[in-house]
């Protein structure tokens, strides 16, 4: 099957419901792994047991960004290639997307109260994610509020990308500005600054958080496919009644030579 | 072996607690969108409405 192919709703449902149940099991089975090595690694000589938080925050909040990003790339397939499952992506994503957010800054709060002596602080990597947040929210609520689902998708996907500015700012943050936030300690020139006895537990989690937004973006593109037919059925029963009570309401003589026309 | 988490055990716990429940929230979410997709193609169908190819919605193959 070729990515052409999955333009197709029809075969993309097919494809969805054959590797749906193993995405879930290599989610679960990787979670496990990830929970018990988080379980076990040693404390960190400054922050003691609180380094165990990093194993759910780091990951949610590279998904944060990693959703966004695919969310952009989706709006480029409605802009530029009209792709049909392009917009069905870029909504499936945002709940998700904002839901990974959100944790992101919960559990980095938590984090900091103990680290840095506050919940929150208005530094550039806190704000900027939570404008992030906020842009999760503005997307899922315009997709709301516009009932066609095109035009939707076309305001959407340029919001999107305008939004998409801001994951530079974010990832760069702790480099421009002064925060209280560390600098990047694992995707950075020279390697990465972690030890192994957290470094392993933390790329486990990574990769089961990601399979886990996979798992859940397929499954949420599929409701999305399925709610856009109920709404096409349900348009052609509406068309269907208003045409049979027009033909009911017009006059005997006109009906029969609508009739005879029929015929 | 119990694992000890120091001083600041609450906030460990609570943001493990906090990702697992958004996390279940999510996939009920997602899973009850499921059944009401569904239910609703059924209903449609049962009344007649079909897609103009005249393959049910609800159709992956």
């Amino acid at each position: 099957m070729t990515l052409i192919d999955l333009a197709n709703p029809t075969r993309f449902l097919a494809l969805t419901a054959r590797v749906l149940p193993w995405l879930a099991a290599a989610t679960v089975l990787l979670l496990a792994i990830g929970l018990y090595q988080s379980a076990l690694a040693p404390d960190d000589y400054q922050q003691g047991a609180t380094v165990k938080i990093m194993f759910i925050h780091v990951p949610n909040a590279w998904l944060s960004m990693f959703v966004w990003g695919v969310m952009s790339i989706a709006s480029l397939g409605t802009l530029v290639w009209r792709h049909p499952l392009a917009d069905v992506a870029a909504k499936a994503a945002a709940p998700i997307g904002a839901a990974f957010t959100f944790l992101a800054l919960l559990t980095g709060s938590l984090w900091g109260r103990p680290m840095w002596g506050t919940y929150w602080e208005w530094d550039a990597r806190l704000t900027s994610v939570l404008i992030l947040f906020l842009m999760y929210l503005g997307l899922m609520a315009l997709w709301r509020a516009v009932d066609d689902p095109s035009r939707a998708a076309r305001a959407a996907a340029v919001l999107t990308l305008v939004g998409a500015l801001n994951l530079p700012i974010i990832k760069f943050s702790v480099d421009w500005w002064n925060t209280l936030h560390q600098p990047a300690s694992v995707m950075r020139m020279g390697g990465s600054a972690l030890d192994k006895s957290f470094l392993i537990p933390l790329l486990v989690m990574a990769i089961a958080f990601t399979l886990l937004f996979v798992t859940l973006h397929l499954a949420a593109m599929r409701n999305e496919i399925l709610r856009r037919r109920v709404r096409s059925l349900q348009m052609m029963q509406a068309s269907r009644v208003a045409f049979s009570s027009e033909m009911g309401a017009a006059p005997r003589g006109q009906n029969a030579s609508k009739e005879v026309g029929a015929a | 072996m119990i694992m000890s988490l120091g001083p600041y055990a609450s906030f460990i716990v609570t943001s493990y607690a906090a990702a697992a429940l958004v996390v279940v929230i999510l996939i009920g979410w997602i899973a009850l969108d499921y059944r009401n997709q569904t239910q609703r193609l059924r209903e449609l169908e049962e009344r007649g409405i079909t897609r103009r190819s005249g393959r049910s919605a609800m159709d992956a193959s």
